[in-house]
């Protein structure tokens, strides 16, 4: 380690010690880079397109590879054309990614509201974030508690007699509120972060120019969490397209509550897996995720090379 | 984060941003492309530590085991230390949660498994043995087949004709009662299916919910189907719809959901799709529902005297032709994997199993159940349990349930959800059955 060059010093200088770098910095720099690049391949790219493989293919889990049969696109004809559950699927992650659109507004509403130098503030700071430091699995039971039809908190408390976890009208919606419940206080304490690093100049300035609180804010603040708002976007669209956990407690994903990460593994996990026709499903649920994260890294890259470039 | 991904000195890699990101992309990446390494690293993880140090001496065998309950987990305790005075073997048990062995089955036998595992009888036993993944045990079945009644032997045997399962213990699913319930209001039980809705609509008119109902997991209405579809159509077209050789848009199908539409509003619907099968027997015991059609582990949720108050009867005749012939009773029991290491220990351990002293040693601490084996000592089964010895005995078929009697992945991938469709929708069957008909289709191809 001590004869890595100090990786500190970027710019013009890094390029001219690149051209003096012994044989053994580089035989220890191939290293350091192969040992995460391989690791990257095994554990990423290798699964990826073995399931991208087996998602044209019929295969029981049982037995070796000769045991695979080719089927062509069948798989994801059968997914379009006669999976009932599918498009409901894609629909309730659709809802989901709507709705927790909408919670993060609301964790970005309650994060300004916590910037003011309120009393109690850290008080009320630990109670919205206390969620997020629960797993979605417990999020699940406990919301089960609250929901339970016979003797569960809400209808007790409400003296209604409604089904919020058996009908599939309303128990997706059940399901999100406690989806919400967490996401609420992580937004909150992302954008918290992002609002106590602000220049307080800026806000003085806004004010001095007649700016009200709202212009401000809108003018001024959200503009300047632009890179926050890229993070809460992205992780925003992944937590919706990854939600599992808590419909999964609530009733292992079906009856109203399916989703595309749910129907990949009620497909591959269990005795008798269908590998061919869940690793369809698990690329459909990755071009849909691709579709939010590339356009995220071109902004990304785009943004931070135009960055270097001007400076 | 933001003012370090602005300072000029560091590197888009090292701020904060992108860190969350990879990290994100990573877990997603997870989720999808990921779930196709599950299985194989659950193999991995499923090679146990018996397998070790037993060839040299071969008086080890290795047993996995999913009885994670307490009350079977002790129960087995009791038994194998029996068997180890027994037969001298020394056996070394594996216990395995219920559900998570259960689930990882297929990598489990695929990897190293313990000689002897506890299975299922019925299809879910024939579908590994088919693929190779079980040993024949017709030897030690031509010393032990005395024990058994033929059904059970049927139920043991896979579709090359050979013997892959002992059967240790089952227990019958029936229509439960109160018996003070039903001496309050003079109710009888009822024995064809007019008789059945008339007592639906008595104890609907008396304040009642007629039928419990639960199906948290999706399994517990699978029951209702099988016995209505049983009685209308009888076992043989029964087990070839769940075999996948009759066709699901069959009008004798149609039927089965007719009459089962007939008594649906009798159940306890609110709420009925989100209930444990817990919760719905408690309101059996609470006496707000009069009956509940579920196995006899129902009686887990009686204590005292009210599991004495405990009856039940069994499902009503619907079609004349097949009357009760037909009774619903999983069976749980022993395999052997396919690699065995102690091949003589482990057909030794079975056959210590399948005779009388292992199971009535289980059922003194178990009761819930009865006796596989026919020359067990019944004189200390509650009257729930010689009531079910009877009603077992007087059958002439007995199926092990729908996700035993099906392929697996046909009953949690189709079945579950449409049985769930038609509760919430009984008037549509038609679109139904011809829905599931094409995924069967799409499912039973190899």
């Amino acid at each position: 380690m001590a004869t890595v060059p100090s990786p500190t010093p970027a710019g013009p200088r890094t390029r001219r010690r690149a051209r003096k770098l012994t044989r053994r910095d580089k035989v220890v720099l191939s290293v350091m880079v192969a040992i995460p690049a391989l690791l990257h391949i095994a554990l990423v790219w290798v699964p990826t397109f073995g399931s991208i493989a087996l998602s044209f293919s019929r295969w029981e889990g049982v037995g070796g590879f000769d045991t695979i049969q080719w089927i062509k696109t069948l798989n994801y004809r059968q997914i379009f054309t006669i999976y009932p559950p599918f498009w409901p699927a894609v629909q309730h992650n659709l809802i989901w990614l709507g709705f927790l659109f909408l919670a993060t507004g609301f964790g970005l509403f309650l994060a300004v509201q916590l910037d003011k130098q309120l009393r109690f503030t850290r008080f009320y700071q630990s109670v919205i974030f206390l969620p997020v430091m629960l797993s979605l699995a417990i999020v699940g039971f406990i919301w089960r508690l609250v929901y339970s039809h016979d003797d569960g908190l809400l209808n007790n408390l409400l003296g209604t007699h409604v089904d919020w976890l058996g009908n599939s009208r309303i128990n997706l919606w059940a399901a999100l509120v406690a989806s919400g419940w967490r996401h609420v206080g992580y937004i909150m304490i992302i954008y918290l972060a992002g609002l106590k690093a602000l220049d307080p100049s800026l806000r003085e300035a806004a004010a001095i120019d007649g700016a009200n609180e709202w212009q401000s804010f809108r003018r001024v603040v959200f503009p300047a969490l632009k890179p926050i708002n890229v993070v809460v976007l992205v992780i925003t669209a992944i937590e919706a397209l990854r939600a599992f956990d808590l419909v999964y407690v609530i009733n292992k994903g079906t009856n109203g509550l399916e989703l595309l990460s749910v129907l990949v593994t009620n497909n591959i996990v269990g005795e008798a897996s269908r590998i061919g026709f869940g690793s369809a499903l698990a690329v459909v649920l990755l071009v849909i995720s691709l579709a939010f994260i590339i356009p995220y890294l071109v902004v990304y890259f785009r943004g931070s090379f135009a960055g270097r470039g001007a400076r | 984060m933001t003012r370090s991904s602005r300072s000029p000195t560091a590197r888009p890699a090292a701020t904060g941003t992108p860190v969350v990101n990879r990290r994100d992309l990573l877990k997603l990446f997870g989720v999808t492309a990921g779930a196709v390494t599950l299985p194989e690293l659950l193999a991995a993880c499923g090679s146990g530590k018996s397998g070790g140090g037993g060839s040299s001496t071969n008086k080890v065998v290795s047993v996995g085991s999913n009885a994670s309950d307490a009350v079977p987990k002790q129960a087995y305790v009791d038994v194998f230390a029996k068997a180890k005075a027994a037969t001298g073997l020394d056996i070394q048990v594996n216990t395995v949660d219920h559900n998570t062995f259960q689930q990882q089955i297929n990598s489990y036998l695929q990897g190293t498994p313990q000689d002897v595992f506890f299975w299922f009888a019925g299809n879910r036993m024939n579908f590994f043995a088919q693929k190779g993944l079980a040993t024949p045990i017709s030897d030690v079945w031509e010393k032990i087949g005395g024990n058994f009644t033929p059904a059970l032997k049927a139920a043991s045997t896979g579709t090359d004709g050979q013997q892959y399962f002992v059967p240790f213990y089952y227990y019958p699913w029936a229509v439960f009662y109160r018996k003070s319930v039903f001496e309050q209001h003079g109710y009888q039980p009822a024995k064809t299916w007019d008789e059945y809705v008339a007592l639906l609509k008595q104890q609907q008119k008396d304040g009642l919910t007629p039928l419990a109902m639960a199906d948290e997991g999706g399994w517990p209405v699978m029951g209702t189907f099988d016995y209505i579809n049983m009685r209308t159509n009888g076992y043989q077209f029964h087990i070839d719809l769940m075999n996948g050789k009759e066709s699901w848009t069959d009008p004798r199908v149609k039927t089965t959901f007719d009459h089962w539409a007939e008594i649906l509003p009798y159940h306890d619907l609110q709420g009925g799709l989100a209930r444990k099968w817990e919760e719905a027997a408690a309101t059996l015991a609470q006496k707000k529902s009069a009956m509940f059609l579920l196995g006899m582990f129902v009686g887990q949720q009686f204590q005292g005297k009210d599991k004495e108050d405990l009856d039940f009867f069994a499902f009503p005749e619907i079609n004349p032709q097949f009357g009760q012939d037909s009774v619903e009773a999983p069976i749980d029991g022993f395999m052997l994997s396919r690699k065995l290491k102690n091949e003589d220990g482990a057909k030794k351990l079975l056959e210590y199993m399948a005779g009388t002293e292992a199971v009535e040693t289980y059922l003194k601490s178990d009761p819930n159940n009865i006796a596989a084996n026919t020359k067990a000592d019944t004189s200390s089964y509650n009257s729930l349990q010689k009531k079910a010895v009877e009603l077992i005995g007087s059958a002439q078929h007995i199926s092990q349930f729908l996700d035993r009697d099906s392929r697996p992945d046909f009953v949690s991938t189709v079945m579950i959800p449409s049985l769930q469709q038609f509760i919430k929708n009984p008037k549509d069957t038609g679109s139904l059955l011809s829905s599931i008909e094409k995924q069967k289709q799409s499912i039973f191809v190899g």
